[in-house]
């Protein structure tokens, strides 16, 4: 619903850069090196339904709660990203992909550039048939928050911080 | 019926919170409130996303009886349960033979207002079960043992320093805590541990889909999250108007809550749950098993709240109040609110402007009683409302029927022969005498000025603080002995309609004709400066006075009157044009209660407020040199009223300003706190000059402190005379070319 300026891409990574939220982009190549760079240790994550790409070998992408507790970065897929607000719509999958982008203190939603939408609505319409079928997903917006203390506090019961990691995938990988 | 000792007590109320909780509630409301205006100014078309969400809502409740069914089949479809409660005791006993089945120690809730309707912890923990808020304003006021001031942030009442002496006191942390950041973090691991040994988890829910059977959570902190996650059952409370036909519904809602709320474009979290979960259980018993290893039978219950809703759906005066999506917005912008928050506005559970219908609504009116005469109709929540609830009228049929259940016949044989009104005789004495200000200022006007040294007596001003309430702190306006309809008769008009371009009737408002003559008079001067013939029928008052005591007979009755004298010069072609804005709002929004569709808008599309007016004849080519301007007049610091601002009329206002090259500096309040007969009142005397200070304030600024001021509503000049001690001017007084201000 906002003023229309800019290729979706660029409005998405302005509207993350409001909210302070890093946001970097990458391709299958220099996937692996980028979540290294991105991700400290211990991580987890659950397995990410893109064909080019796949969580690198010291990430633990079958958490236990245990793991959960102790991981300092979850890295987990995003659906949609929302140019107007700097979204990512998270799916919740029965391997835990709630869980994991929710309690460690960095959540690493990993965004294909493809499915990045322009605004709300159409994230909405993308999202009905999913949610009459039975799933769940979360709409994010940045790391949790709270001003119940008294003042903006980053990181209340989620996540202090996000990095979003946006995916440009060539032509040819994108089946 | 209010007696001088009731009067006193809620004085004392009241000026408790302004000195306890008054400072925090105004940072916060007032932040969120800038936050709201600075955010749908991002919006491409706020008005008609408003619109849509009205529109949904209006469909929803229209068929909400379908929509519970479908709801019912798809939750259970789903694998749910459904269960519609009747009330609150039966909600209750629901959720706690849940708990009781599942052995269930302990509950972890995330914030819900309806479950605070239904005081579901206090039955759960009178079964021995551990309820823990996991939200942290709910959490500090469950450790507080204090009840919510706000419907989104519940603890904006306390400061930084207040919470973290609650928690020192209270935990005995090793560090004392002391900044924000250290209490926030401190509270996530305290909740944390809560959390992981939680057997049910309890959530509310913003929205429910009737195609889907998902919840929509808005949250910030990720509590919600994890209170729907961990435990394997989940416990949803829901008011039944929450539920929207479908998942394509909520879009406009996601893109308005947070921005009429708490200012922010959209919240952390938008939870999009369709339960049971295909989330696993976070089980702490099974730390090592891995998630994607288990094989969880989660439990979901969808608890639908009527208490009293479907009731509502069926009034045709409060089911406006099923639309509200309880963002929080119509307190947040109110005057009064920023003053004192939800412990002084509001009722047993809700608060805030709409408050009143919810009270009225579920737990009845007495509740609604205690704070329904703090909205003043000062409308400024009906721009900030999502989904365009008219929340100044539920206050206004709340107070009516109120009014009407009080006690019939104690004054009976006093006042139904002296007062013209059409209300019942146990009407509180205090509402009828401002109810009637028609009728004593016709009075003192024929009296004066003897009725004015009079009331000006001390003994008289504390008897009629006493019988009535009036606050002795308070100048009285001065009634005018030759009125302005005496004025203009003796005068004449001075631009015959023979070679006038448009002729006008000018309504002479209660205040303008009998208390404020003088701006009658620089209206007249003005329009007759550019062309225009005026004439100055007799028009009775417009009903607002009445209608702000929630005597709607009454005013139903005033209006019928101001309709049958308007209606020849209406058909004649003849313009009505209004000085007092509050009346003007009367003509072009309440009357479409009051009368006839086509009469309404026969008279609503007819009248004009007056500097709308002039500045309709400066674009069509009046001669604006023969006004005075900015170059012969003072600098000007200008309050504008809030209906006005509410009907968009400010901007003729400042345009004409700017036209005649006025040095402009504009008041940033929502209200000047007077609002017609409120600050008059002895129970509010002192909340009317807290929420004045704001804009006093503005106006005592070194920039602004030698400004002429000026005010466009006459019980905003009285109270900047009170507030300031300097005179304030109508701005048709200052294009007046005849004015003698400086």
């Amino acid at each position: 619903m906002s003023v229309d300026t800019g290729s979706t891409t660029q409005r998405f990574e302005a509207a993350l850069a409001d909210l302070e939220v890093p946001v970097t982009s990458t391709d299958p190549s220099k996937f692996e090196r980028t979540v290294e760079r991105i991700a400290g240790e211990p991580a987890i994550g659950t397995s990410l339904p893109f064909p080019s790409v796949s969580l690198p070998d010291w990430v633990d992408d079958e958490p236990s709660p245990r793991d959960l507790e102790s991981a300092t970065t979850g890295i987990t897929a995003a659906s949609i990203g929302i140019a107007d607000y700097g979204s990512v719509v998270l799916p919740a999958t029965p391997s835990g992909a709630e869980q994991v982008s929710l309690f460690p203190d960095l959540h690493v939603p990993v965004l294909r550039e493809s499915d990045l939408v322009a605004d709300m609505p159409t994230a909405i319409e993308r999202l009905g048939p999913q949610l009459r079928e039975g799933h769940s997903a979360i709409v994010a917006t940045g790391p949790s928050a709270t001003a119940d203390m008294g003042s903006l506090v980053k990181g209340a019961h989620g996540p202090k911080d996000v990095h979003v990691l946006l995916l440009e995938e060539a032509g040819e990988d994108d089946e | 019926m209010s007696s001088d000792a009731d009067r006193e007590a809620k004085a004392d109320h009241i000026r408790h919170l302004l000195e306890t909780e008054g400072e925090a509630v105004e940072t916060n409301t007032l932040g969120f409130n800038q936050g709201r205006y600075d955010s749908v100014a991002g919006l491409e078309d706020y008005d008609a996303l408003k619109r849509t969400a009205r529109a949904i809502k209006e469909d929803a409740i229209e068929r909400l009886p379908e929509l519970l069914e479908e709801l019912r089949e798809t939750v259970e479809a789903n694998g749910g349960t459904v269960y519609l409660a009747d009330d609150a005791a039966d909600a209750n006993r629901y959720i706690r033979d849940l708990a009781i089945e599942d052995e269930a120690d302990r509950v972890v809730k995330s914030k819900s207002m309806t479950t605070e309707e239904l005081e579901v912890n206090e039955a759960l923990e009178g079964d021995g079960v551990d309820v823990v808020e996991t939200d942290l304003g709910e959490w500090v006021l469950q450790v507080a043992d204090e009840a919510p001031s706000h419907i989104v942030a519940p603890a904006i009442h306390k400061s930084e320093d207040e919470i973290a002496r609650l928690f020192n006191a209270e935990f005995d942390p090793e560090e004392p805590l002391e900044t924000a950041e250290e209490l926030t973090m401190f509270a996530r691991e305290q909740l944390g541990e809560l959390i992981r040994e939680a057997d049910i988890g309890m959530t509310g829910a913003n929205f429910v889909t009737a195609d889907s059977g998902s919840i929509m959570l808005v949250t910030s902190e990720g509590n919600a999250r994890k209170v729907a996650v961990v435990p394997d059952t989940h416990v949803a409370v829901a008011g039944v108007e929450k539920i929207v036909p479908s998942v394509e519904d909520l879009a406009p809602f996601i893109e308005l809550i947070g921005r009429s709320g708490t200012g922010q474009d959209i919240t952390s979290y938008i939870s999009l749950l369709t339960p049971p979960v295909d989330s696993p259980v976070v089980d702490f018993d099974e730390p090592d098993v891995a998630f994607a290893d288990r094989d969880d039978d989660r439990e979901f219950h969808l608890v639908l709240i009527d208490n009293g809703r479907l009731e509502m759906r069926e009034d045709d005066q409060l089911r406006e109040t099923l639309y509200c999506i309880r963002c929080s917005a119509c307190a947040n912008t109110c005057g009064n609110f920023q003053s004192v928050g939800g412990h002084a506005f509001g009722g047993e559970t809700y608060s805030g402007g709409i408050a009143t219908g919810w009270e009225a609504g579920v737990h009845g009116y007495e509740s609604a009683a205690e704070f329904n005469d703090l909205c003043t109709g000062c409308s400024r929540c009906v721009e900030a409302c999502p989904v365009e609830i008219d929340i100044p009228w539920i206050n206004t049929v709340v107070r009516d029927r109120l009014n009407r259940a009080g006690d019939d016949g104690q004054f009976e044989f006093l006042y139904d022969e002296l007062v013209p009104d059409a209300e019942p005789g146990g009407l509180d004495l205090q509402k009828r005498l401002f109810g009637n200000y028609e009728t004593l200022a016709k009075l003192g006007s024929a009296t004066a000025p003897v009725s004015n040294w009079v009331a000006g007596l001390g003994p008289v001003r504390t008897l009629m603080e006493r019988t009535v309430g009036v606050d002795s702190r308070r100048s009285l306006p001065a009634f005018q002995r030759e009125t302005l309809q005496d004025w203009y008769d003796r005068r004449g008009p001075r631009r015959p309609a023979s070679d006038a371009d448009r002729e006008v009737v000018l309504y002479p408002d209660t205040y303008t004709n009998y208390i404020d003559v003088e701006r009658g008079k620089a209206a007249v001067r003005v329009l007759e400066a550019l062309d225009v013939h005026v004439r100055l029928p007799d028009v009775p008052g417009s009903g607002r006075a009445p209608l702000s005591q929630g005597m709607i007979e009454t005013a139903d009755r005033k209006a019928s009157r101001v309709y049958a004298t308007l209606a020849e010069h209406l058909d004649a072609g003849r313009d009505v044009v209004v000085i007092e804005p509050s009346d003007l709002a009367m003509f072009r929004n309440e009357y479409e209660k009051l009368m006839p569709e086509r009469s309404f808008e026969r008279l609503r599309d007819g009248s004009y407020e007056i500097l709308e007016y002039v500045y309709g004849l400066l674009e069509n080519g009046a001669d604006a040199s023969e006004l005075r301007s900015g170059n012969g007049g003072p600098d000007v610091a200008y309050h504008s009223h809030c209906q006005q601002r509410t009907l968009g009329l400010d901007v003729y206002t400042r345009a004409v300003f700017e036209d005649l090259e006025y040095d402009v500096l504009e008041s940033e309040v929502e209200c000047c706190g007077m609002a017609g007969s409120f600050g008059y009142k002895e129970q509010y005397f002192e909340l009317s000059m807290d929420v004045g200070d704001r804009l006093a304030e503005q106006f005592t600024t070194p920039e602004a402190s030698d400004r002429q001021i000026v005010a466009s509503g006459t019980s905003c000049e009285d109270q900047l005379d009170d507030l300031l001690g300097r005179d304030a001017v109508h701005p048709v007084e200052l294009l007046d070319p005849r004015s003698r201000q400086h």
